[in-house]
């Protein structure tokens, strides 16, 4: 890769832009060019990302790097290309069209600021597609598909950037003296910039509405749209700010291997289903793990399914827990070996299970949840017994402990030493230390 | 002996990263949002960059922009965020784009059953957008294979240059298991394949079914389109330079299917049934083959990891002598209609289930009999 800079007279390559006669893409354009050869680039640095139109044409005629997507898209290619790669100079060519269908993408591209240069080649129609009327299309203009008159109110590109967080706004037309100085300025800005520039398409919006370059300024002013430049402000461009903050993240603590060396044995012969059902801030998944650890830590499989409501602060918590001497391939259970009833919440989605239950299973529950049907032997934990109070956040390894150690599946020992470790380990082992107090 | 804890979003994220991933882009969806989270925690240590998009549109357009820009990228979503990954699909496909997309599936259609496991995207990932050219998926069916095949799918999306689906499921992606490390394989998944210096036009269509080197952002002039282009990049019409490209994209998959196949075939002597599934569904059947064996019944499973293309030639070997297949899914019969097409003359039988729970090994061992 070299990394001498080769700046060229002119940007632009051979071939004839292939626009209407007096369209006015082809004067921004040349103007684009202007910037470009006066900011003296390394037109291998500079990437035109260009959107769908006849303004979304106008990257094929320009010696640089370039990528032509989808409709409205623009911004996000360019956001990806800048964010990989924050050396390049990125300039995307959009039509007012894409600001209606990446509408979500130009408000977040101002609130975003990842460095590049938005020019909006805002003709107030679609060209390419024969006409339509845009998100631009001023109060009553004729356009192929507002026949009696435009009746919704045209955005406000430069108002909407500047209020959300562009670093560089400014409106005029194709036709202002001084376009390519606000061409390179906004190239030179970092962060988001954005020009709207109005200009003249002259196949339709011109006909159908008696338009003409005095008309892009009346316009402007009839609709109070402020034109030069708009807003000019100091932004963290987001690229070299991710690059900042990113050098001081630490590894994420969910993907460290978390070894469990098997130290312990199990009496466990074939699978053990067990169904824990709680309420959410009941910790329920987290003692579930730590059993399902203390199985692994023991020579056994283990899997655990959690659930609970999109609303995780309130309602069931469920943990689905198999543990098994052999691999276990399938992780569902309709028909629990032990369930563990910890509040009403819990005991609410209960009904199937324990109707599915037989003899040989077992249901544990805390007091004060009234009857329940099913044929498997039921125990009441006798939560009396235990000197003080137990929180609500230790219920569940205190009944977990009480209705699975002395199981043949794990031992005390294998319990505590997979509660023995972080934050918690000092509560964790006095409810364990609870929970044998119960077992039968 | 030490074994792991993890579940299938854990396994896929590490091969990733195992992979080289250095760009993620998504929109946070269960069951894909565990994918994101690690994602945008660990690639910045990491040096890469990882970014929540404003929708999902934006998230695989970042992803598409950053891959030509030289970063190894992966996106993740369920049904709903597919529907709007359609387009930007094709313009992978046209572009060629090497790129993983993940697929959690979730109960559908729409909103669906958020959140309860599904398998209804199998055919939705194969035509999910317009055009109707090959692409390329491959469905895990353990959290082993959620690391794998994650890797594979990198490596895929490199050979070929397009994009690449790993179709996964709420259950896979977010049920714990107990894993052997030692399981987790890694496998060398190529660098991608660089211009160096001039090396002709950036796309070639001759022979078909070749793939060029691909340029980068920044270091040359490169351009990029996703309308119909000559060998130069460049917009044409011309029927024959169009009709050359279009081919080229079906031919550089489909003449390579032996590269791509992949599957698990645990044939028995003798077993005129042949259980033909895939993805979460195949623990099911894994049990109960076991279950059917135990009682003294002959049967043979085939687990399909490579579901796109299909992989005709191992499910064809895997036939041979079979008079039956069943094959059980999360969905009213989608892949069972690719099976159709391949074992006629046999009985096919399908387990369907899309109630939100999964299909259980009693009930795959029913319609054994
Ligand atoms: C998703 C999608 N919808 C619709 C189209 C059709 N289409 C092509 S260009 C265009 C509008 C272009 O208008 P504008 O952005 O204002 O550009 P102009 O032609 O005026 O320069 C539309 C709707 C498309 N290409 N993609
Ligand atoms: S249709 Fe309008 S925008 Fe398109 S080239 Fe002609 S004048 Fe320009
Ligand atoms: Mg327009």
């Amino acid at each position: 890769m070299s990394t001498t800079i080769v700046p060229l007279a002119t940007y632009r390559n051979e071939t004839a832009y292939p626009f209407c006669p007096g369209c006015g893409h082809s004067s921004i354009l040349d103007q684009l060019n202007e910037a470009l050869v006066r900011l003296d680039l390394d037109p291998k640095q500079v990437v035109l990302v260009s959107d769908i139109g006849c303004s979304g044409l106008s990257d094929q005629y320009f010696a640089t790097s370039a990528f032509h997507g989808l409709h409205g898209r623009s911004l996000t290619y360019a956001a990806g290309i800048k964010l990989a790669r924050p050396e390049l100079e990125v300039i995307v060519i959009m039509g007012d069209g894409g600001t209606g269908i990446g509408g979500a993408h130009f408000l977040n591209a101002a609130r975003r600021n990842v460095g590049m240069t938005l020019l909006v080649f805002n003709n107030l129609n679609f060209g390419m597609t024969g006409g339509q009327h845009s998100t631009t299309t001023p109060f009553g203009a004729i356009t192929s598909t507002t026949p009696g008159g435009n009746l919704e109110r045209p955005l406000d590109i430069c108002a909407t950037a500047a209020v959300n967080g562009a670093a560089y706004v400014y409106r005029g037309t194709n036709f202002d003296a001084d376009l390519t100085d606000r061409m390179v300025e906004a190239i030179e800005t970092p962060g988001f910039s954005v020009l709207d520039i109005w200009d003249l398409c002259t196949a339709y919006f011109v006909p159908s509405n008696k338009f003409g370059k005095r008309s892009l300024e009346d316009t402007q002013k009839r609709l109070g749209l402020g034109t030069g430049v708009l807003e000019q402000r100091d932004v963290a461009e987001y690229a070299a700010a991710y690059r900042t903050e990113a050098a001081k993240r630490p590894h994420s603590p969910w993907l460290e291997p978390h070894l469990l060396e098997s130290e312990f044995t199990s009496d466990l012969d074939g699978p053990c289903r067990l169904l824990v059902m709680g309420s959410a801030g009941g910790k329920v998944r987290s003692a579930a793990r730590l059993i399902a650890e203390a199985a692994i830590r023991s020579g056994l499989h283990a899997t655990q399914a959690d659930d609970y409501p999109i609303t995780v602060k309130t309602g069931h918590s469920i943990a689905e827990l198999i543990f098994s001497s052999d691999p276990i391939d399938f992780a569902g259970i309709d028909r629990p070996d032990v369930m563990v009833i910890l509040s009403e919440d819990g005991l609410a989605k209960a009904g199937p299970y324990l109707a599915a239950m037989t003899s040989t299973g077992r249901v544990v529950m805390v007091p004060g949840l009234g009857d329940v049907e099913t044929r498997a032997a039921l125990e009441v934990l006798d939560l009396e017994r235990l000197p003080g109070r137990v929180a609500k956040t230790e219920l569940a390894l205190v009944a977990l402990t009480a209705a699975i150690v002395g199981q043949n599946v794990v031992s005390a020992e294998a319990l505590r030493a997979a509660a023995g470790r972080g934050r918690y380990a000092e509560k964790n082992l006095t409810a364990i230390a609870n929970g044998l107090e119960l077992t039968p | 002996m030490a074994h792991e804890f993890i579940d299938g979003s854990t396994a896929i994220v590490r091969g990733a990263l195992a992979a080289g991933c250095d760009f993620f882009a998504g929109y946070p969806i269960t069951p894909a949002s565990p994918i994101l989270q690690m994602m945008m925690t660990e690639l910045p240590a990491r040096g890469g960059v990882a970014i929540q998009g404003e929708d999902e549109i934006a998230s695989i357009g970042m992803c598409i922009g950053a891959t030509l820009a030289g970063a190894r990228t992966l996106t993740a979503t369920s049904g709903p965020g597919i529907s709007l990954y359609s387009e930007n699909i094709g313009l992978a496909i046209i572009g060629e784009v090497p790129l993983v997309i993940v697929d959690v599936q979730r109960l559908g259609p729409a909103t669906g059953g958020a959140t309860t496991v599904g398998q209804g995207d199998v055919q939705f990932v194969r035509w999910g957008t317009a055009g109707g050219y090959p692409i390329i998926a491959l469905a895990p069916s353990t959290v082993e294979e959620c690391y794998s095949l994650t890797m594979r799918a990198f490596d895929l999306a490199e050979r070929f240059r397009c994009p690449v689906f790993l179709l996964t499921d709420k259950d896979l992606n977010m049920t714990m298991r107990t894993v052997d490390p030692s399981a987790l394989t890694d496998m060398v998944v190529r660098d991608r394949d660089l211009r160096r210096g001039d090396e002709g036009p950036p796309y070639r269509y001759h022979p078909p079914d070749g793939v060029p080197p691909m340029s980068r952002y920044g270091d040359e002039i490169m351009r990029f389109t996703g309308s119909s282009h000559g060998e130069d990049a460049v917009i044409t019409k011309n029927p024959a330079a169009v009709g050359a490209l279009n081919d080229h994209l079906a031919a550089k998959i489909d003449d390579h299917r032996a590269e791509i196949e992949m599957v698990t075939l645990d044939h028995q002597e003798r077993a005129a049934t042949l259980i033909l599934t895939y993805g979460v569904t195949a623990g099911a059947a894994r049990a109960a083959v076991r279950q059917t064996r135990a009682g003294g019944d002959a049967v043979s499973l085939l687990v399909v990891q490579s579901l796109w293309p299909v992989p005709e030639e191992a499910i064809g070997a895997a036939l041979e002598g079979v008079t039956r297949v069943v094959v059980p899914e999360l969905n009213l019969g989608q892949y069972r209609r690719e099976i159709d097409r391949l074992a006629s003359g046999r009985e096919i039988v399908g387990v369907n289930r899309v109630d939100g729970k999964l299909i259980t090994p009693e009930q795959i061992v029913e319609a054994l009999l």
